[in-house]
Formats: structure tokens, sequence, C-alpha cells
């Protein structure tokens, strides 16, 4: 009886899970290249989440990869904003993620590529370039002789080509320095706030017979605790892109219908 | 003393509308109406295509003057209704959706016969109008999709016990959704 029971709680929470699970969940850890169909090899797939990584870091632009063995009944464009939306690819301040969604043709069922592009990167690339340029010339062809990692890897060059000029190198350096800087700033403040002010008030308001050496101090300290906060704060935030190796995690992207796709 | 009091109260009963949900409920209907704003800005986007994508095929397919003519007068009809989004009823965007489905089915049609023209399917230009109007189709679908979902959590809101109340004292009413296309407007086919 007690088993029953216990199956039956088992059952009923599994049963939302599985109903939901039909875009696949977002990889933990991050990943920018999820080959669940299996086409890629594993040395094709960690070089290309290199290039992408590394890609991703230099400009906060985020291409995923996502390669799957069916669409689960949905509209190839449908699922990849799905992918997109939930994983939150791209910054969220930004909206500049790519979803690459490539579904090998099998025997029974055609071959179907979408490229999703977030809100921020639909200026860069329009949807008649992702057509033409991207899916067209450079992927279907190379599908269609049954080289995958050429498709994604000449796909995702392009894509690099073109988002470069929309979120630059140069741009996002200089937004991760004026952050830096206004913490320097702050720093400073503090510093003037709770240092130099006591300090210049004690000498000329105090006599030396008085000490409110211990105030001070414990003011200067307090001072010196919230800029070691904020240097954390700014720590982290940086960190966000530059961390570890990987990318940083996906940072809530959002999408809004832009890109394109085809079938072979 | 007095004064005293009623700053009181009106802080109090600031407090009583925050916890009432009240300005969460205005902010949810806002975003319902920033939201309406992406449909309707979606929807600019398609009726902004059209113009070209009707001369383009009109240099290849001049014997198709009434498809072409079809698609232009059901172009105005559909920019003629525009909807308050302080207003959205059920009635007034079943009025927008027929009027876009309209557009629609008169783009489907067209397409229909572009391809007799194998010369026009060729051509660069229209190739990306192509690329572009299925953009927007789906563009289109997303940002329907989301509205739905921002009128749904607003929706939810106002009816649950506590800002129920606010929501009836303030006149915050249920929302309409956009409804799934029956099957005879569907959007335009234009795969090759």
């Amino acid at each position: 009886m007690k088993k029953i029971v216990l199956y039956f709680l088992l059952i009923a929470w599994w049963l939302p899970a599985t109903v939901w699970a039909q875009v696949p969940a977002r990889p933990d850890p991050p990943r920018l290249v999820n080959d669940l169909a299996g086409i890629l090899s594993k040395n094709e797939a960690a070089s290309l989440e290199e290039t992408l990584a590394q890609f991703a870091r230099e400009t906060s632009n985020q291409i995923v990869v996502v390669t799957v063995r069916s669409l689960e009944g949905y509209d190839p464009a449908d699922f990849a904003y799905r992918i997109g939306e939930s994983w939150g690819v791209g910054q969220q301040d930004k909206n500049n993620g790519v979803v690459m969604l490539v579904k090998p043709k099998t025997a029974d069922s055609k071959g179907q590529v979408f490229v999703a592009v977030g809100y921020g990167l639909e200026g860069a690339i329009p949807d008649a370039v992702a057509n033409r340029e991207i899916v067209d010339y450079e992927m279907i062809p190379r599908f269609k002789e049954n080289d995958y990692y050429g498709g994604i890897l000449k796909g995702t060059q392009v894509i690099m080509s073109l988002a470069k000029g929309e979120y630059s190198v140069a741009q996002y350096q200089e937004k991760v320095n004026s952050r830096s800087g206004g913490g320097g700033f702050l720093f400073f403040l503090l510093l003037l706030v709770f240092c130099i002010f006591p300090i210049l008030r004690r000498r000329r308001f105090y006599s030396a017979g008085r000490s409110s050496l211990p105030f001070w101090i414990a003011m200067g300290m307090l001072g010196s605790g919230r800029s070691h906060g904020g240097s954390w704060g700014n720590f982290s935030s940086g960190g966000g892109s530059f961390g570890g190796g990987g990318f940083g995690g996906f940072g809530g992207g959002s999408f809004g219908g832009g890109g394109a796709g085809g079938s072979w | 003393m007095k004064r005293a009091f009623i700053i009181i109260s009106v802080v109090a009963i600031g407090f009583l509308f925050s916890s009432c949900g009240y300005n969460r409920m205005v902010e949810m209907d806002e975003a319902v109406s920033a939201q309406w704003g992406q449909v309707e800005n979606v929807y600019q986007r398609r009726t902004d295509l059209i113009p070209n994508l009707v001369n383009t095929v009109k240099g290849y397919a001049q014997h198709e003057q009434e498809t072409l003519t079809g698609v232009i007068e059901a172009r105005s009809q559909a920019t003629a209704v525009k909807i308050d989004p302080k207003n959205l009823t059920p009635e007034s965007i079943q009025q927008f959706q027929q009027a876009q489905d309209g557009l629609s089915s008169a783009l489907s049609r067209l397409m229909v016969v572009v391809e007799r023209y194998p010369d026009l399917k060729a051509n660069q230009n229209f190739m990306d109008l192509q690329a572009q109007l299925e953009g927007t189709e789906n563009r289109i679908t997303v940002e329907r999709m989301k509205f739905n979902e921002a009128t749904q959590q607003y929706n939810a809101y106002i009816r649950k016990f506590p800002a129920l109340i606010t929501a009836a004292i303030f006149g915050f009413d249920k929302k309409a959704y956009f409804e799934a296309q029956k099957g005879s407007e569907k959007a335009p086919e234009v795969k090759f």
C-alpha cells in the first residue's frame, strides 16, 4: 500500500516535468555548442565551443548552436525562439543572442535549419541576409553533402563577422572600463568623506588633547570596507563575461522573431 | 494635530494601496499596453513591406492585376483598423485580427500566383522580400504570443483575492487575448 502511494507521488512529481520538457532544458554548466543530435565529433564540438566562447567573451554576443533529432512537432522558427527565450541567450540589456538550430536530415524527414536572431542583432543580421548569406549560401549546400560541421562552422563565421559590427570589442571594452572607472571614483569619494574630511576637521576644530583618533580610524575602516565591497561588485560584474575560460553563462536576452531558416 | 492626522492617513492609504497591489496592477497594465504596441509594430512592418513586394511582382506578372489589387485593398483595410491600447476588449481585438487576416489571405493568394513565374522566383530582390515577409510573420507570431502571456499574467493577477477588490474599485478590467487562428485564416504560405 505504501509502495503504491510512493509510486503515485513519484508519477505526480514527474508529470508536469515531462509535459514541460519539450524544448531542451538549458545546459548546466552553460554550453554554447549543444550537439543533442550527435552529428559533431568531440573535437569538432570542442573547437567550435572554444571559438564561440572566445567571441562571446570579446564582444558579449552569444551564439548558441543546438542540434536536435526531432523538433517535437514545433515549427523550426518557433522551436529556435523558445530555446533562445527560455535559455536567455544574449545579454539582457542588449538582447544580442543568436540561436542556430539544426535538425539533421533523416530517412523519413527533411533536414531543417533555423537561425534565430535576438532583438538587439536584428539590425546587424537582417532576415534577408540571414536567409541568403548564411542559410542558403553557407549552410544548406554543406548540409546536403552531410558536412554538418563545415556548414555550422561557416554559418557561425558569417554571423560573427556581421555581429561584430554591432557590439564591437572596443565598445564593449569601453563599457567595462567606464564601469571600473566609476568604481574608482566612488572609492575616491568615500575616501574623501570618511578619511580626509575627518582629518581636516580634527585639525581645524579640535585641540590635540581631545583625541578622536579611534573615531576616525573606525570611519576610515568603514570607508575602506565599503570601497572593498565596491571592488567586489566590479569583479563579479566583470567576471560575468570574462570568467573562467567559458563564456560566463547566459545573460537573459530576448527574441522577437528575427532570423531565417530553410530545409533540405 | 489635524494636519498630522491627514498626513499619516495619506501615507497609510498609500501603503494600503501598494499592499493591495494597485501599483503592481498599473505596472502590469502598462506591460500589456506596451506589448500591444509591439504587436502593432510588427503588423505595421508587414504593411510596410507590401508596396515593395507588389512593385516587384508587378514587374514580372502583369497579368495578375486582380490579385495585386486584392492585396493593396486588404492592406488599406488593415491599416484603417487602429485600436486604443486602453480598450483591449474581445470585440476590438477581433476586429483588428479580422482586418489583418484579410491581408494574410490576400498575401497567400499572391504567393500562389507567384509560383507560375520562375523568373520572378529567381529574382534576388524578390527572394529578399520573401525572407523579410517570412521573418515578419515569425515576428507577428512571437509578439502575439508575448502579448497573450502579458495579458494572462495581468488577468490572473486582478482576479486573485486581495487584488480583486482594488481592481474592482479602480476599474481594472479583464483584457482580451488573441485567439488562435482558425484553419482558413492561416499565415501566407511562402514556401518554394
